[in-house]
C-alpha cells in the first residue's frame, strides 16, 4: 500500500512536470502580445516595453520557462494582468470559495447517489423507484445552471429559506483567514453563526452542481445492483442462511459499488468546469469564474496558475479514487498484496 | 428409509415478457436419509429450479401454483422465515454450478466461510472457534496452506480449488442434505474426479444425504444408489442404479442409453434428435411426445402418471400403463 502511493505519486508529479511544460509552451505560442493586452493600445511603447522586461519576455524561451518554473515551485506565478494582484494571491482567495462547494458538492453526489439509488434497487417498480429514475433522467439531461435558475427561483423567491446570492449575508464579518473556507475557518475559531450563514450560501450551489452526477451515481448504482442480485454467489449467500438485509447492505452492495465509484470520480472532476455557471447565477465569487475570466482577457500568467492548480486538484482526485476502487475491488490489487 | 425431502407434484412457473414460462411440470422425487441419489437431464429441463426450490431461492419471477416440497415431512413453501433460516442454517447446503460465480468476488474466502459459518445455526461461535471451524473445513477438501487461502480472494484461486472451497463451505458445519448442482461441469476432465471422489468420500462419511446434478450418465452410474431421469420439466424415470442400466422403461431413457458413447464430453442434447419444447408453449399432453418414436394419440392429449412398476421403479409413460 505505502509503495504504490509512493508510486503514484511520483507518477503524478511527472506527469505535472509534463504538464507545467505543455501550459508554458502554450501560453507563449498563442498570438499577440501580453504586454500589450495587459496594458491595453493606447499605453506609450516605452511602458510596454519595460513591462515586456518585467515579465521577461524578452528573453529566450527556455530561460522564461526555468524561470516561471522557478517561480512556480516557490509559489510565485507572477502576476495577474487583470487583477493586477500576485496570481497566487488571487488563488488562495478564489480557490477556497469554490472548494467549498465542490466538496459539499461531492458528497452530495456520491452520498446522495448511492442512496438513492440503494432505495431505487430496494424497492425496484415502486412508485418510489419510478420517482427516483424520473428525478434521474432530469438531472442527467438538464445541466447545472437549470438547476441553478430553478433553485433561485424556488428558493430564492418563492419559497425564500436559501440565500442566493454571494458567500455570506450582508453584514456578516468573514472570519480570520486560515483556509480561506469560510465554513471551516468559522468552525475553527468557534463563530457558529458566520458558519450557519456560510453553508447556507453553500447549499443551493452545491446540490444544483451535484445533480447531474448524483443523477448518473443513482442510475448506475442501482442497474449494478440489480444485475449483482441475478449472481450465484448472492443466491449462494441466500442459501446458507445468511440473512436477506446482511446480504443487501454487505455482500451486494460493495461489488455494486465499483462502478458507481469509478464513474463518480469522472464526475466530481468535471464539478471544476461546471461550477462556472453556477458561480455566476450566484454571483458568487469563486475559481472557476476567474479562471474563466482570465481566459477571456488572455491573462497568461492566471490561466497558467489556474491550469496547474487544476492539474495538482485532479491529480489528487485520481490518487484518492485509485485507492478506494482497490479498496473496494481486490482483483485491481493496488491496495492488496 | 424415510423421506428427507419429498417432493410432490410440484409446478414452478417464471413471469416473462408475453406470458408463463411453466418449467416444472408436476415433478415427484424424494431422498432419503443417508441416500445418495443423481438426477440427469439435459440443459434446461429444470434440474436446478428444483433444486431452488428446496432452498427457496427461486428469483421473483418465479411462481409455485402448485405442489408440495416437504422437508422432514414440513412443506417448505408454507414454511416462516425463522424455519427456513434454520433449514438454510443446518438443513441443507446447496453446492452451486460454477465454481467461478458462486464466490463473491470482493469477499475473501475466510470472510465468506465466518459468515456461512456464523449463520448455521451452531451455538455459541466466537472469533477464535469460526476460524478453527473454517480452517478445518478448508483442510477437509485437502486444499494446502488453509491459512493463507483465507486470507485470499476468489481470483487468486483456479476453478478446481475454488470447487474444493464451495464443498468446504458446505459441509463445513453439520446439514442433513447436500445439494451438488454439477458440481464438476465446469472444470478440467482431470480435475472433475478428483472433485467427485473427494465429494464422495466426505459425504459418506458423515452419512449426509446427497443430490448429485449430472449431465452425464456415467457420473450417475458412479455416485448414486438411485438415479432419477428428468425431461422438460417432469422426472420421467427412476430406480435403482443398476436396474436403469439394464432395464431402462422410458423412451427417452433409452434413447440416452443408446447413445452413452456420445456422452463422454457430458453433453446430452447433441445425442438426441430435436430439442427440449418451448415452455411458452408446451405440448399438453407427454411433454416428450414430439420426440417419442412411440406416441401414440392419447400421449398428445394426456399427461401420463409417474406409477411405480414394482421395487421402486417408477416410469411416466403410457406405454406401462
Ligand atoms: N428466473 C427465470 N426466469 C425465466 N426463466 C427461467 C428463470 N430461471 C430459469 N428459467 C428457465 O427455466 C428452464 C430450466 O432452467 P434450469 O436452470 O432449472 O435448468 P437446468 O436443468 O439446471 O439446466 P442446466 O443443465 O443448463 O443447468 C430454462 O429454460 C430457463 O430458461
Ligand atoms: S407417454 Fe407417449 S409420448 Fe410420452 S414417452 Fe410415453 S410413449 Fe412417448
Ligand atoms: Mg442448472
Amino acid at each position: 500500500m505505502g509503495i504504490n502511493l509512493l508510486k503514484r505519486i511520483g507518477l503524478s508529479i511527472f506527469v505535472l512536470f509534463g504538464l507545467s511544460i505543455l501550459i508554458f509552451i502554450i501560453s507563449r505560442v498563442v498570438p499577440g502580445d501580453p504586454a500589450r493586452l495587459a496594458l491595453g493600445p493606447r499605453a506609450p511603447e516605452w511602458a510596454v516595453q519595460k513591462l515586456r522586461q518585467e515579465m521577461h519576455l524578452d528573453k529566450p524561451l527556455y530561460t522564461q520557462y526555468v524561470l516561471w518554473l522557478d517561480g512556480l515551485v516557490h509559489g510565485d506565478l507572477g502576476r495577474s494582468l487583470v487583477t493586477r494582484r500576485s496570481v497566487t494571491t488571487d488563488i488562495k482567495e478564489f480557490l477556497p470559495a469554490t472548494l467549498e462547494i465542490v466538496i459539499l458538492s461531492a458528497i452530495v453526489l456520491v452520498f446522495g447517489g448511492i442512496f438513492l439509488g440503494i432505495i431505487s434497487a430496494k424497492f425496484t417498480n415502486s412508485w418510489l423507484d419510478g420517482l427516483i429514475r424520473v428525478i434521474s433522467y432530469l438531472g442527467i439531461v438538464s445541466p447545472a445552471f437549470v438547476w441553478a435558475i430553478i433553485f433561485v427561483l424556488i428558493f430564492g423567491y418563492n419559497i425564500p429559506i436559501f440565500p442566493t446570492m454571494g458567500r455570506l449575508s450582508p453584514g456578516v464579518v468573514p472570519p480570520p483567514m486560515i483556509t480561506g473556507m469560510y465554513t471551516v475557518d468559522s468552525l475553527i475559531t468557534g463563530n457558529f453563526g458566520t458558519f450557519v450563514d456560510a453553508f447556507k450560501h453553500l447549499v443551493l450551489p452545491a446540490i444544483a452542481l451535484a445533480m447531474g452526477g448524483m443523477a448518473q451515481a443513482a442510475r448506475i448504482t442501482r442497474s449494478s445492483m440489480l444485475d449483482n442480485m441475478g449472481k450465484d454467489y448472492i443466491a449462494a449467500e441466500k442459501a446458507y442462511g445468511i440473512p436477506e438485509g446482511l446480504i443487501f447492505v454487505k455482500y451486494l452492495l460493495k461489488p455494486s459499488l465499483i462502478p458507481t465509484v469509478s464513474v463518480a470520480s469522472l464526475d466530481i472532476a468535471a464539478l471544476f468546469g461546471n461550477a462556472f455557471l453556477v458561480e455566476l447565477i450566484f454571483n458568487y465569487p469563486g475559481f472557476s469564474r476567474y479562471g474563466i475570466s482570465a481566459m477571456l482577457n488572455k491573462d497568461l500568467n492566471a490561466i497558467a496558475g489556474v491550469i496547474m492548480v487544476l492539474g495538482v486538484i485532479f491529480v489528487t482526485i485520481n490518487i484518492i479514487i485509485d485507492f478506494i476502487v482497490a479498496y473496494l475491488d481486490p482483483r485491481i490489487g493496488l491496495a492488496g498484496r | 428409509m424415510g423421506d428427507l425431502v419429498k417432493i410432490q407434484d410440484l409446478y414452478v412457473w417464471f413471469r416473462v415478457y408475453g406470458g408463463y414460462m411453466k418449467v416444472l411440470n408436476g415433478v415427484n422425487f424424494s431422498v432419503g436419509k443417508g441416500e445418495k441419489v443423481s438426477i440427469v437431464g439435459e440443459t434446461g429441463c429444470g434440474k436446478t429450479t428444483t433444486m431452488k426450490t428446496i432452498l427457496r431461492i427461486l428469483s421473483s419471477q418465479a411462481h409455485i401454483p402448485k405442489g408440495e416440497v416437504l422437508f422432514e415431512e414440513k412443506d417448505i413453501l408454507k414454511m416462516k422465515e425463522g424455519e427456513i433460516k434454520r433449514l438454510r442454517g443446518r438443513g441443507v447446503a446447496m453446492i452451486f454450478q460454477d465454481p467461478m460465480a458462486s464466490l463473491n468476488p470482493v469477499f475473501t474466502i475466510g470472510d465468506q466461510l465466518a459468515a456461512v459459518i456464523s449463520h448455521s445455526g451452531v451455538q455459541d461461535l466466537d472469533k477464535e472457534k469460526i476460524r478453527q471451524l473454517s480452517i478445518n473445513a478448508l483442510k477437509e477438501v485437502k486444499l494446502p496452506d488453509p491459512e493463507r487461502i483465507l486470507g485470499s480472494y476468489p481470483f487468486q484461486m483456479s476453478g478446481g480449488m475454488r470447487q474444493r472451497i464451495c464443498i468446504a463451505m458446505a459441509l463445513a458445519t453439520e446439514r442433513a442434505l447436500i445439494i451438488a448442482d454439477e458440481p464438476t461441469t465446469n472444470l478440467d476432465v482431470t480435475i472433475q474426479d478428483q472433485i467427485l471422489a473427494l465429494l464422495r468420500e466426505l459425504v459418506t462419511k458423515r452419512g449426509n444425504s446427497l443430490i448429485l446434478i449430472t449431465h452425464s450418465l456415467g457420473i450417475a452410474r458412479e455416485n448414486a444408489d438411485r438415479i432419477y431421469v428428468m425431461y422438460a420439466g417432469n422426472m420421467v424415470e427412476v430406480s435403482n442404479n443398476e436396474e436403469l442400466f439394464c432395464n431402462p422403461l422410458h423412451p427417452y431413457t433409452e434413447m440416452l442409453l443408446g447413445c452413452v458413447p456420445k456422452l463422454s464430453g457430458g453433453g446430452i442434447a447433441e445425442g438426441i434428435a430435436g430439442r427440449i419444447p418451448d415452455y411458452l408453449n408446451p405440448p399438453p399432453g407427454c411433454r416428450f411426445e414430439p420426440r417419442c418414436p412411440y406416441a401414440t394419440d392419447r400421449c398428445r392429449e394426456e399427461k401420463p402418471d409417474f406409477v411405480d412398476v414394482g421395487n421402486g421403479h417408477k416410469v411416466a409413460c403410457f406405454k406401462y400403463n
